[in-house]
């Protein structure tokens, strides 16, 4: 079976869904001719034509209000920010009308907006950002961060699928470099969900999105080099927080790190801490640590970015320090 | 112009602006007995424009009412008592006291979006709407209001273009009340007109003396048909004025009284009681009928309301997320198939047939007026000098 990309896995999605239920709709700039700037969308408006593909003006906040309207109206629409930087513009629309909409007055508001999110890849202070944290500080809106190509595909299905506004960002810099073989039929992955991509008793590492591969590369590390066994879990899906899976681990291990390529300070880390703290103070035979992006902008320059962002050697380093607790 | 209303008619648009009014003048009674959660927002001399519009609408229309649309949603058949325990923050209220005012809402029956605070956004939700009712097969049309504030705000603007754009079936009401809180409209915009800024986007536009019921209904209504068959969004202005402050706090010395005064002379209310006397389509008797018919339903939905419960404080933490709450369907009106592949499938390139800028459109002057437009110069300027500003 031919390996599916991480890029490949989300056009899939949004064509077997579009295949699957004529109330899914797609809605962004440059998404039809053109196959949206990333191509996550090549192929789709041949197929479904004009009125199931729909290129919109540069207006993010029109964008995402025609999609919270068309779902009032029973479609499933999914809206695409070509950069996920540009969820700010629509910022209002998400935060104020979809994710208080079902609490209000009962009405559900099932869109899915998505887009490409992260650096490494040198985009610069607009075109790297990871804006999760806003949103998961928004009850009504389910927050999804796919980190392999299975979970991308597996996750947009169930995202949409799902009754509620869900963001889905997908992380650019895995587009094209993450690539399994996985069955094509059918599937969804559970929103809500986390996942313990690798077994260790010594201490817990958790993360999401590019930086699982990064804490799964540092893990590689540790155990070949400082036979130091971590075990790594993959959120997966920030909102709702899967604590059970975080709980339980920490509770095997006693030491937790969390890795985020988010800023530093509200990042998911702190929530997860607290969270730790709340219900596992006694299980934990060291300090709660966290690896993060600096708190500043996403810098251009490769240099600065590199030192902006975390790498395997900065979780190995903070992880090796934890285990010696 | 003669409207093509029966007699009923006539006599349900009034009665729903006097039941507008009687119900806002009764929740004064209840602001005042602290019996009013939090804000109340006054329509007082705009009820023309609620009933008017709403009226002009089929039932399987989709509207999204702003603050001061009360008479919209009664037209749409909620009744008082959804507006008072929304008010009163009533467990019975439409949203179980979540939120207040006409914050509230009906997707399955009523086709009512509920508003939110944050103005201009409702104008991409209902193009959305009109869209998704345009690809499902309804002939339907969405409308919503704004006010001459509300139109200062960058989606707005997104909202107008996109609809334009798509060339929605949508409608949209610019209540120009003169104010937005204490700012008066000047300060809002450098147009003489706010019905200008549609010819910004390529969409149709009128102006209708906002305290004339009759005018309102019938140029919505051809805004309506005009939106329904395909031809494009509609804005409407009707020009009218705030007769009371911002909200109930508000004593609004800031508004010139020679001002207040020369617009008391057009209330909208009484306007129209004087022309269903001249036309002979009602007498005192009549009238009494339904005033007193007005009365028993408010004192039946206030004693209501007042014997309503608070909700239970536990509720708050219910209904964050729709989990197999409700079932999201779309209401087929066209064969599916034509949707789906092979059918829907089309050659992946823009079918451009000039090269001239902005697409194949021909220079202004080369233009010819669509049917049906809504807007006519004439009628305008005779609103601008009745308005007088």
């Amino acid at each position: 079976m031919p390996e599916t990309t991480y890029l490949e896995a989300i056009r899939q999605a949004m064509s077997e869904e579009m295949d699957r239920d004529p109330a899914v709709v797609l809605i962004g700039e440059d998404v039809g001719v053109y196959g949206g700037a990333f191509k996550t969308s090549e192929g789709l408006l041949a197929r479904f034509g004009w009125e199931r593909v729909i290129d919109a003006p540069i207006s993010e906040s029109a964008i995402v209000g025609a999609a919270i309207g068309m779902s009032y109206a029973g479609l499933r629409p999914i809206a695409e920010m070509q950069f996920i930087d540009f969820i700010a513009c629509a910022f209002e629309m998400i935060t104020n009308f979809a994710a208080k909409s079902h609490y209000r007055w009962g009405a559900p508001v099932p869109i899915v907006v998505r887009g490409p999110s992260g650096g490494g890849v040198h985009g610069g202070p607009f075109h790297s950002a990871n804006p999760e944290m806003y949103f998961v500080h928004t009850p009504g809106l389910k927050v999804v961060c796919p980190a392999t190509a299975r979970d991308a595909k597996g996750l947009l299905k169930s995202a949409i699928r799902d009754n509620n506004p869900v963001l889905f960002f997908e992380h650019k810099y895995l587009y094209r470099r993450i690539k399994e073989d996985f069955p094509g039929d059918d599937f969804t992955v559970p929103i809500g969900k986390a996942c313990i991509r690798r077994e260790g008793r010594d201490l817990t590492i958790v993360s999401y999105a590019a930086m699982l591969h990064v804490s799964l590369d540092a893990a590689e590390k540790l155990s070949k080099e400082d036979g130091i066994e971590a075990e790594v879990i993959d959120l997966s899906t920030l909102l709702p927080l899967d604590r059970e899976t975080i709980l339980a681990s920490v509770r095997k291990t006693n030491k937790l790190l969390v890795v985020h390529e988010d800023t530093r300070t509200g990042g998911i880390a702190g929530e997860i801490a607290a969270v730790v703290m709340e219900n596992a103070f006694e299980d934990l035979d060291g300090p709660v640590r966290r690896v993060t992006s600096l708190d500043t902008p996403v810098p251009y320059a490769p240099g600065l970015e590199e030192y902006f962002m975390p790498n395997a050697a900065k979780v190995a380093a903070a992880a090796r320090e934890l285990a010696r607790y | 112009m003669t409207s093509t209303l029966t007699r009923e008619q006539h006599l349900e648009l009034y009665y729903f602006m006097r039941l507008n009014r009687e119900l806002e003048e009764q929740m004064v009674r209840l602001f005042r007995q602290n019996k009013i959660v939090g804000g109340l927002y006054p329509s007082l001399g705009q009820e023309a424009i609620s009933v008017g519009t709403a009226y002009a609408l089929g039932p399987g229309d989709w509207i999204a009412p702003m603050i001061r649309n009360i008479g919209a949603l009664l037209v749409r058949g909620f009744k008082p008592r959804d507006v008072l325990t929304q008010h009163m923050a009533r467990y019975t209220s439409p949203t179980l006291g979540k939120d207040g005012t006409s914050h509230f809402g009906d997707l399955k029956s009523r086709h009512v979006i509920s508003p939110i605070s944050m103005l201009g956004d409702l104008i991409p939700v209902m193009t959305g709407i009109a869209m998704a009712g345009r690809y499902l097969g309804q002939k339907i049309v969405t409308m919503t209001w704004i006010g001459d504030g509300g139109a200062s705000t960058g989606v707005f603007h997104e909202g107008l273009n996109f609809a334009a754009v798509q060339k929605a079936p949508f409608v949209l009401i610019v209540e120009n009340n003169q104010w937005a809180y204490s700012t008066p409209v000047e300060k809002q915009s450098a147009l003489r007109d706010l019905a200008d800024r549609a010819r910004a986007y390529g969409m149709e536009s009128a102006i209708v003396d906002g305290n004339d019921v009759l005018a309102v209904e019938r140029t919505t209504r051809e805004a309506v048909s005009h939106a329904r068959a395909g031809n494009g969004p509609v804005l409407i202005e009707a020009k009218t004025m705030r007769m009371l402050g911002h909200a109930q706090h508000d004593a609004a010395e800031y508004v010139p009284k020679a001002m207040l005064e020369s617009w008391k002379q057009r209330d909208p209310l009484e306007r129209f009681e004087k022309l269903l006397s001249e036309k002979k389509l009602w007498d005192a008797k009549t009238k009494k009928e339904i005033d007193e018919r007005i009365a028993r339903e408010i004192r039946a939905d206030v004693e209501f309301a007042e014997n309503s419960p608070f909700p239970p404080p536990e509720s708050a933490e219910e209904g964050v997320y729709c989990e197999g709450c409700h079932t999201v369907e779309a209401d087929w009106q066209r064969p599916k198939e034509e949707v789906m592949p092979p059918r829907s499938s089309v050659k992946a390139e823009w079918p451009m047939n000039s090269y001239t800028s902005n697409g194949a459109r021909p220079p202004a002057g080369a233009r010819t007026a669509p049917k049906g437009k809504p807007g006519k110069k004439p009628a305008r300027a005779a609103i601008r000098a009745k308005v007088g500003r």
